[in-house]
């Protein structure tokens, strides 16, 4: 079997080094052509009907008026009479026209006669809940009773944070074309490979028949996988309107509400510990929501998972409000915020600094030695010593504070196939079925394929982004990265090897004593002995070379390529003003390891992007239900705040480079970086003010209610 | 322009930002039975909404283009549905998020909020002319050297927002930059590049209005 491995990490000339994003220019210009850019001759625009009711039942819905409207083209329904919407907002019609003004017009003539019916949309008091909480069964590790009543100190509390949206720049939607017994499809999706089975399955067609297209997407955050019922409608109107082109777009207010939010979670909590700070204890009892069908489960007690003594109790809660979907790094921000506010808050019961808190307890985690460097070396990034100060100590109205979050994830690779086609003049093409949603994949696989083939990046044609070229993974998990590298080693590899073959005569030495490197073939450590690319192109005859290499997730630790498993400490330091409530970021670092780093420049901007919407979610995210409607009272972008450009700080990213980090292969980052910023900044303001702010986001309202000890729904 | 007489003009284009198209638009008060507080304060104003094209001449970066737009068009809709000029995006479209943000007269407006109609007589520059095919602006190009972007959606937003505040400041502070891109929003969260970026054109720029 040919050698896959890794460059020696003191060897590799392209990975590892700082490169910039390869479609950098076509996005930076306007060029990049998103598949909501798509304007193709005779397309037709739509427009969707939503209900406006959280919970009812459709007596009816009549589309008659709607159909002789000045420029329709063709009108469905997403739903019959007789069906249950289960939240507002839900779909209910769609119009096609001429115009997207046109198509508005037609949807307010469509009557739908709904009954209304009671509905629930607000989950944060529990008891309030009655049938709609379903308990998950409860979790019991040794003898948290008896841990509770030996413990020195036992802290109870409450934590909540909210269900936030994920707001994707580029809403859910798509552009297809159904002429004849084909279909095309051009999605903003984060699964290229995938969503056109999907579509298939909703329409029963031939999924051979589907071509899928999305060169570039407008942001997923692990929302966009399915082909939606927008797609299935959006293909059935193009073949209703006899294969003209139809673009569906969701609008900003129905993209808030109905393409997918990150479940809220919320827990009453006792945790006990020795004096000395070793915690014995835990108990919890927690419930979220996901919408209808019911909740995500934070995995809690978070990264210090192995207290001793532990009792969990978790109930999901139905709501007549749109569904969940993942969210980078699904359950776990909300886990890190809850944990570690915990522990912060037992530290200042303790008369403790949480840092020795953290790091007395490393033990508790599943890698002892990383949490504790990275702790180390996040509190030397901010200075924790001289910054740290016993909570709520401090003089004036601007108090400062720092804190701390941790976080966990896997990351191993996705099943990917990667082909590699070598051709007579040179040239080389990579073609996977893969999607950059914004990471840097097309760049981090034209740097593997350089690397591997000793070319310069500017030879290699990397091709992604249709279900035409070989099946890989969607991208969610952190599991793209992983995929895609090793698939496109074994690929350039395999593909080496067999034109070694044909240059090796002419070299005069047997194909296994050849190398690859600097635009050369060369037998291995004697630069004399060598042909250009070009003139070893030229050796295998008329034929190109076509080789495939494949990640197989189950084979792949064996190989080594990568793994999973990657750890990260962030910490914060805010300034709050006590007579406004407004918290203001002074700075935020995180130390993140992933091991082999492909691309530092698009590694660290995923790091900082992370940690940027940390403090969104920390500080202003919040979907806000209204009891009475059952509507979302924010879907718009003016009250779902998200930070701007001054509302972040500093920030200061570490890739946690080592070399035993870079051994064990290359793990996925997109979502372990996501996760512990919005603790850290939760716990820095327990620690400037001296009172915990206990349900996220700290915005200036709960911020003063904190101070003011009230209180609040 | 069209036949049409200035009054009906100005009614349709009024009533394309009244409340009740708003609420529509959002989606509410859509052939609703039972209608909530909402519902009936806009029926009560319901203005008579109609269908009808101009065609209007827009001096789209420095060359006159003809388009058929309706009163109610916004320059962002007649942008990317009628003239295939996609670079500006459609986000929030009610005046937030600045994805499509374009240079009129100067100054950059955000598309979303100002009607096809008002642009006529302007000079609007898109993300598409600040520089020929092949070639990239300095503002662009500083945006590729720092990485100020993820999935790239709200960038050219964020490269005309900067493009409009060198020009109107060529050597900003960081606070400058901070106060002036705060009008675009960026989901991914590219904004420490950003502010290198904006910092870098500058520099590259040389301080002139280029």
């Amino acid at each position: 079997m040919p050698d896959y491995k890794w460059p020696a990490m003191n060897k590799r000339k392209i990975m590892g080094t700082r490169v910039s994003r390869l479609d950098g220019p076509a996005k930076s210009s306007g060029r990049a052509k998103y598949p909501s850019d798509m304007n193709p001759q005779g397309l037709l625009q739509t427009a969707i009907l939503v209900s406006p009711h959280a919970h009812a039942k459709i007596r009816s819905i009549n589309t008659d008026a709607a159909k002789s409207m000045p420029g329709v083209a063709g009108i469905r329904t997403f739903v019959n009479a007789g069906a249950e919407v289960q939240w507002a907002n839900a779909e209910i019609a769609i119009v096609a026209a001429n115009t997207e003004e046109q198509a508005r017009d037609a949807v307010r003539a469509i009557k739908v006669d709904y009954e209304v019916l009671p509905h629930m949309v607000r989950e944060e008091n529990l008891a309030k809940a009655g049938t709609r909480a379903k308990a998950a069964g409860e979790q019991i590790t040794g003898d948290p009773d008896q841990a509770l009543k030996d413990a020195d100190v036992v802290l109870q509390s409450e934590y909540g944070i909210p269900v936030i949206t994920h707001c994707c720049l580029e809403p859910h939607g798509q552009v297809s074309e159904w002429k004849g017994d084909a279909i095309n499809f051009w999605p903003s999706t984060q699964a290229v490979s995938t969503v056109g089975n999907q579509l298939a399955q909703a329409l029963s067609f031939d999924a051979a028949k589907i071509k899928v297209t999305c060169d570039y997407m407008g942001g997923g955050f692990g929302s966009k996988f399915p082909a939606d019922s927008w797609g299935a409608e959006g293909a059935r109107l193009s073949k209703d309107t006899g294969g003209r082109p139809v673009k569906v777009f969701l609008d900003r207010a129905t993209e808030l509400t109905i393409a997918g939010v990150r479940p809220s979670h919320f827990m009453k909590v006792k945790v006990g510990a020795k004096k000395d700070g070793t915690i014995t204890a835990w108990q919890s009892d927690s419930w979220s929501t996901g919408g209808f069908a019911g909740g995500g489960m934070a995995p809690i007690p978070y990264v210090y998972a192995n207290i001793p003594n532990r009792r969990m109790n978790h109930a999901a809660v139905s709501l007549n409000a749109g569904p969940q979907r993942a969210w980078r790094a699904p359950n776990h921000p909300q886990a890190s915020f809850l944990t570690t506010s915990a522990i912060t808050d037992l530290a200042a019961k303790l008369n403790m600094d949480p840092l020795d808190v953290f790091l007395k307890n490393a033990n508790l985690t599943l890698r002892e030695a990383t949490y504790k460097s990275q702790l180390e070396k996040a509190a030397k990034m901010i200075d924790w010593k001289a910054k740290y100060h016993a909570p709520g100590e401090g003089k004036g109205t601007i108090r400062r504070g720092v804190g701390i979050g941790v976080a966990t994830w896997g990351g191993a690779g996705h099943a990917s196939k990667c082909k590699i086609v070598l051709h007579p003049d040179g040239s080389v093409e990579v073609e996977l079925g893969s999607q950059d949603i914004g990471t840097g994949t097309r760049t981090c696989i034209t740097m593997v394929a350089a690397e591997t083939l000793g070319l310069p990046m500017s030879a290699i044609r990397v091709k992604i982004g249709t279900n035409s070229y070989p099946a890989s993974g969607p991208s969610g998990g952190s599991t793209t990265i992983g995929g895609v590298s090793s698939s496109t080693r074994k690929a350039a590899v395999n593909a080496l090897e067999k034109l070694f073959e044909k240059v090796a005569p002419s070299l005069g030495v047997p194909a296994d004593q050849l190398e690859a490197v600097d635009s050369r073939i060369q037998v291995k450590g004697n630069p004399n002995k060598a042909m250009s690319w070009k003139q070893a192109a030229q050796k295998m005859g008329p034929q190109s070379i076509e080789e495939m290499g494949e990640n197989v997730p189950a084979q792949a630790p064996r190989e080594g390529l990568n793994t999973l498993g990657a750890s990260g400490v962030q910490m914060a330091e805010v300034e709050v003003d006590t007579e406004t409530g407004r918290v203001r970021m002074r700075k935020l670092v995180a130390v993140q390891d992933c091991g082999l780093v492909v691309n530092p420049k698009t590694a660290e901007s995923q790091v900082y992007g992370a940690c940027i919407m940390s403090i969104c979610s920390a500080l202003f995210e919040e979907r806000v239900m209204d009891a009475v409607t059952g509507r979302v009272l924010n879907p718009d972008m003016e009250f779902y705040k998200l930070a701007g450009l001054p509302d972040i700080g500093e920030i200061e990213v570490q890739m946690d480079i080592t070399p035993e980090h870079d051994a064990r292969g290359i793990i996925g980052l997109g979502e372990p970086c996501a996760i512990g910023g919005g603790a850290a900044i939760a716990n820095a303001i327990h620690n400037a003010l001296g009172v915990r702010v206990p349900l996220a986001p700290a915005t200036p309202e709960k911020v003063l209610n904190a101070i003011g000890n009230r209180r609040y729904a | 322009m069209s036949s049409q007489n200035d009054s009906t003009k100005d009614n349709l284009t009024k009533s394309a930002f009244s409340r009740r198209s708003w609420l529509r638009g959002a989606g509410i008060g859509t052939g609703v039975v039972g209608a909530g507080v909402l519902e009936q304060e806009a029926d009560a104003q319901q203005a008579k909404v109609m269908s009808g094209e101009v065609e209007i001449s827009l001096n789209l970066n420095g060359r006159p283009r003809s388009v058929k737009v309706e009163p109610r068009t916004t320059l962002l809709d007649a942008l990317r549905n009628r003239l295939d000029t996609t670079g500006a995006k459609r986000v929030c479209d009610r005046g937030t998020c600045g994805a499509c943000t374009v240079i009129v007269g100067g100054k950059a407006v955000y598309g979303c909020t100002m009607l096809a109609v008002d642009a006529v007589g302007k000079n609007i520059q898109t993300i598409e002319g600040l520089a020929p095919e092949g070639q990239l602006h300095p503002v662009s190009q500083a945006f590729v050297n720092n990485d100020a972007q993820q999935c790239g959606y709200c960038t050219p937003g964020f490269v005309m927002a900067s493009k409009a505040l060198l020009d109107r400041n060529p050597n900003p502070t960081v606070e400058q930059v901070e106060k002036g891109m705060a009008g675009n929003i960026c989901r991914c969260g590219t904004y420490v590049g950003v502010r290198k970026a904006v910092l870098e054109a500058a520099k590259m720029r040389g301080g002139s209005n280029a």
